[in-house]
């Protein structure tokens, strides 16, 4: 099962109607969307608006690979999942995200292997033809360790120290 | 009031911000840690641990922002934290700016979603805050954030 998301802010139409055509066009049957609220509604995938966190994870962990925006949540959830993720930026200009921080995060993520990225509508059909190819990574860990975690503890315990004496 | 342990406020939106906030667990063992976010569905990620919703900020709407803060000095009256920790973005903020009034230290870690750039919103959070965090190394400033590492 293809899961495509859209993420809990706006809709992606944009992303939609493409995954949409292609699905048509493909006669694929193995797609299910979140569209979220007020999205534009697919003619040839099962879709919803809205997935509650539980039913998201639930959804995300029976996916064979994952189609959506390139949000944090999304990018983190097939991360930790191990699922192969192909992501397309949302864009402030088309007024689908407050900033155009997507388009920063995914070439990010992408130069540190994280993820398949399609910038734009031609990239994602190309790439969608291509889809059972796409290969996931190594899991992360649940938690995360080292630098960030260390800091954070050392700013809490050695203040907490500080005040005790 | 003597505590054994300090007390942790762990405190973000949904979606992203919720997901890299739990990602640093490991931060908060040997800690109290009373979690907050927006919505009642998230409180399956934390297990047994304390767990409270919040109003959440909605920016297109004054009376939201004022519920919002209202809910969240509420919580910091009730559990009176030693530390709030963020990963943003409006509810963070606000338990930030009152947490300080009331004497409590603050984390602001910056989204990794913010990877090209401070966002502006994150730039004033995080210069209110005790400690201010950026997960990207390039965006580490004398003056501003510091880096330590990313929540991957």
């Amino acid at each position: 099962m293809i899961l495509v998301t859209v993420g809990t802010d706006l809709p992606f139409d944009r992303m939609m109607k493409i995954v949409d055509r292609w699905a048509g066009d493909t006669g694929r049957r193995d797609i299910f969307a979140q569209i979220g609220e007020g999205g534009w509604r697919p003619k040839h995938i099962p879709f919803v608006e809205f997935l509650e966190p539980a039913e998201f994870k639930k959804r995300f962990a029976e996916a064979s690979l994952v189609i959506g925006h390139a949000g944090m949540g999304t990018i983190l959830s097939a991360l930790l999942h191990g699922k192969p993720i192909l992501v397309m930026p949302k864009m402030a200009i088309y007024g689908e995200h407050r900033n155009e921080h997507q388009t920063a995060t995914a070439k990010r993520m992408m130069a540190l292997g994280n993820v398949n990225v399609a910038f734009d509508e031609i990239e994602l059909r190309a790439k969608l033809d291509l889809i059972d190819e796409l290969q996931g990574r190594e899991p992360i860990e649940v938690h995360a360790s080292g630098g960030l975690v260390e800091g954070i503890r050392e700013f809490i315990f050695h203040g907490w120290n500080e005040n005790c004496r | 009031m003597s505590r054994s342990k300090p007390k942790v406020l762990a405190i973000a939106s949904g979606g992203g911000h919720w997901v890299q906030l739990l990602r640093l667990r490991l931060a908060f063992e040997g800690c109290d840690v009373v979690y907050a976010t927006a919505k009642e569905g998230y409180r399956s990620d934390v297990g047994c641990a304390s767990f409270h919703v919040i109003v959440d900020a909605n920016r297109s709407n004054k009376i939201g922002l004022v519920r919002s803060a209202w809910s969240i000095f509420s919580l910091l009256r009730k559990e009176r934290p030693d530390v709030v920790v963020t990963t943003g973005a409006a509810p963070g903020f606000f338990a930030l700016k009152l947490g300080k009034l009331m004497g409590i230290r603050t984390v602001w870690v910056d989204s990794i979603a913010n990877a090209e750039e401070l966002s502006l919103s994150g730039a004033k959070a995080g210069s209110c805050a005790d400690l201010w965090l950026t997960q990207w190394a390039h965006l580490a400033r004398e003056d501003g954030p510091q880096w330590k590492g990313n929540v991957l």
